[in-house]
């Protein structure tokens, strides 16, 4: 076993070799512009573009010509909501979204909102993180144009009942964005039986390489247009200008082709192994607590807090194994995960979360190492936890008067 | 965030991490945070005539905040009380090399210390009061 391990597979993921074999070859030989329409070395440059579009279609059950490439999920995000914001604006301008939405949703929304541009209705989540499909439906107004929930959460796994939203979004006649950079690849995605219109995700989640992504921009029943946020070369059907990285969007539909094939042989081995994860740390630690849906999450997903220790200074007594915490000071903004005070989760642990992120690559091994070294920090910890020795002796810490500061 | 040798070694070999009992003579303790904020010190002073023999801590809280309390502790002891008075939060940025996002884990030792030797004082005033 070769330190340190990575358990984040939810920021990114290791890129697959195979993926990283099927791009060698259009960096130096194959190196052409796929808009070149005439020569050789455009040809095979568009000939590779096309397949992989193909590949990246099949995984989501899409039409090729309904992929358009960007450069990741926050662009892919960007575009479809203001997009859409600046095409149907007179329509309406009211967006309805949630609370747990990744950032690149969240922010969007908030500066359109800003610039008064549009009204933005952001929806609450259960205590596991799930949107309600009903209050999406009475959420909708005369003026909603858009609906954006995301697959699933990047810190909880939790998964959204996206099926449901997409249907009420098809019956009121309203388009359905759907962030689902954490879910491709992860697990099945149809966006026909999920009603889904738009959909953004990305190749560097999903073992592809970074700074290529993709938004699915459905073509029929109905046909969604969007304005686009760059002028340019009118790339992409008009909706992204600008040359294709070749090399890139080959090993995001190799990637995608992969986890197409290995999705089933991939999940059954990421469960054991959080399955295992989960209950040898909750069994040997008092007062650990899972944060996200039980059963309904992502499989390589588990977020425990352990009350009475700080999210960073867990991490920073596994300096081996690469995780992320829901603690402030783990965040640039000092705040804690509004992802977890979203579900309810409190302020101390939401200080106290660890995110174990797990994927193709982990092994059995890592994750017994895993286990060890938690259950050893967070005892540790715990000792040296003046919180701890309160609780130790009765004391009911929500009594207490902090001098906050 | 690369953490200075000096805070991982805190981190790694705390010193003096423990408790002394609240009401024991002599022992002054200052608890200061708030666990919502995601720190919490506790720090304890064991003084024989007007000298800090002993302190203790425990520390909820990230690595920068267990180590400026551990540090905290190595320069109380053998210190009288009115030289711990003068301890400042930013000999504990300068010795540890904390960067500007942690400076507030110096304040907190600080406050911790300004706050076990209040209540010291205070216990001996009583105590003082008491014999009279």
């Amino acid at each position: 076993m070769k330190l340190p391990i990575f358990l984040d597979n939810h920021s990114t993921t290791p890129m697959d070799p195979r993926v990283l074999e099927t791009m060698l070859p259009y960096f130096v030989e194959k190196f052409g512009n796929a808009a070149s329409r005439n020569h050789a070395f455009g040809w095979a440059a568009e000939e590779a573009v096309e397949n992989a579009r193909k590949q990246i279609a099949k995984l989501i059950k899409a039409d090729p010509k309904e992929i358009v490439f960007t450069s990741g999920a926050t662009e892919s995000d960007n575009l479809a909501i203001k997009g859409v914001l600046e095409m149907y604006g007179e329509k309406g301008n009211h967006i309805i979204t949630s609370s747990t939405e990744h950032r690149a949703v969240l922010d969007t929304v908030k500066v359109l909102e800003g610039k008064g541009k549009a009204t933005v209705t952001c929806l609450p989540v259960d205590k596991f993180g799930m949107v309600s499909p009903e209050d999406v439906r009475n959420a909708i107004t005369e003026k909603t144009i858009l609906i954006s929930v995301m697959l699933a959460n990047n810190e909880i796994g939790t998964i959204n009942p996206v099926k449901e939203i997409g249907k009420i979004a098809k019956e009121k006649g309203i388009l359905f964005h759907c962030d689902a950079t954490q879910g491709v690849g992860k697990i099945p995605v149809d966006v026909q039986e999920m009603g889904i219109d738009l959909m953004s995700f990305t190749a560097h989640k999903l073992y592809g390489p970074k700074g290529v992504g993709a938004l699915y921009v459905r073509k029929k029943n109905p046909r969604v247009r969007i304005v686009a946020q760059m002028d340019g070369g009118g790339h992409e059907r008009g909706m992204r200008s600008g040359t294709l990285p070749v090399p890139l969007i080959v090993g995001f539909g190799k990637a995608c082709e992969l986890c197409e094939q290995e999705m089933a042989q991939d999940t059954a081995r990421l469960l054991a192994m959080r399955e295992r994860l989960e209950t040898s740390i909750m069994k040997a630690l008092e007062e650990s607590y899972l944060n996200g849906h039980p059963t309904n999450r992502l499989p390589g997903n588990l977020n425990i807090s352990f009350a009475y220790v700080e999210g960073e200074s867990l991490l920073m007594g596994m300096k081996d194994i690469a995780l992320s915490s829901g603690s402030a000071c783990t965040s640039a903004t000092l705040e804690p995960s509004y992802v977890l005070r979203a579900l309810g989760v409190g302020t101390e642990l939401a200080h106290s979360s660890i995110r174990f992120g797990l994927g193709r690559f982990n092994t059995d091994d890592e994750i017994d190492y895993t286990i060890k070294k938690v259950i050893e920090i967070v005892t540790k910890l715990r000792e040296m936890s003046p919180l701890y020795e309160m609780a130790k002796e009765g004391v009911d810490l929500k009594s207490v008067q902090w001098a906050a500061h | 965030m690369a953490y200075s040798d000096k805070v991982v070694d805190h981190f790694n070999n705390p010193r003096n991490m423990g408790s002394f009992k609240k009401d024991e003579e002599g022992v002054g303790t200052g608890m200061v945070g708030a666990p919502e904020c995601g720190d919490v010190m506790k720090l304890q002073i064991k003084v024989q005539n007007d000298t800090i023999v002993d302190a203790k801590f425990k520390t909820f809280g990230c690595g920068s905040a267990i180590a400026s309390s551990s540090l905290a502790t190595e320069w109380l002891k053998g210190k009288t009380i009115e030289e711990a008075q003068k301890i400042k939060n930013t000999d504990i940025v300068q010795e540890l090399n904390l960067p500007p996002v942690k400076i507030h884990c110096s304040v907190l030792a600080e406050d911790a210390i300004k706050a076990a030797l209040a209540d010291y004082q205070k216990k001996a005033d009583g105590t003082a009061t008491d014999a009279k």
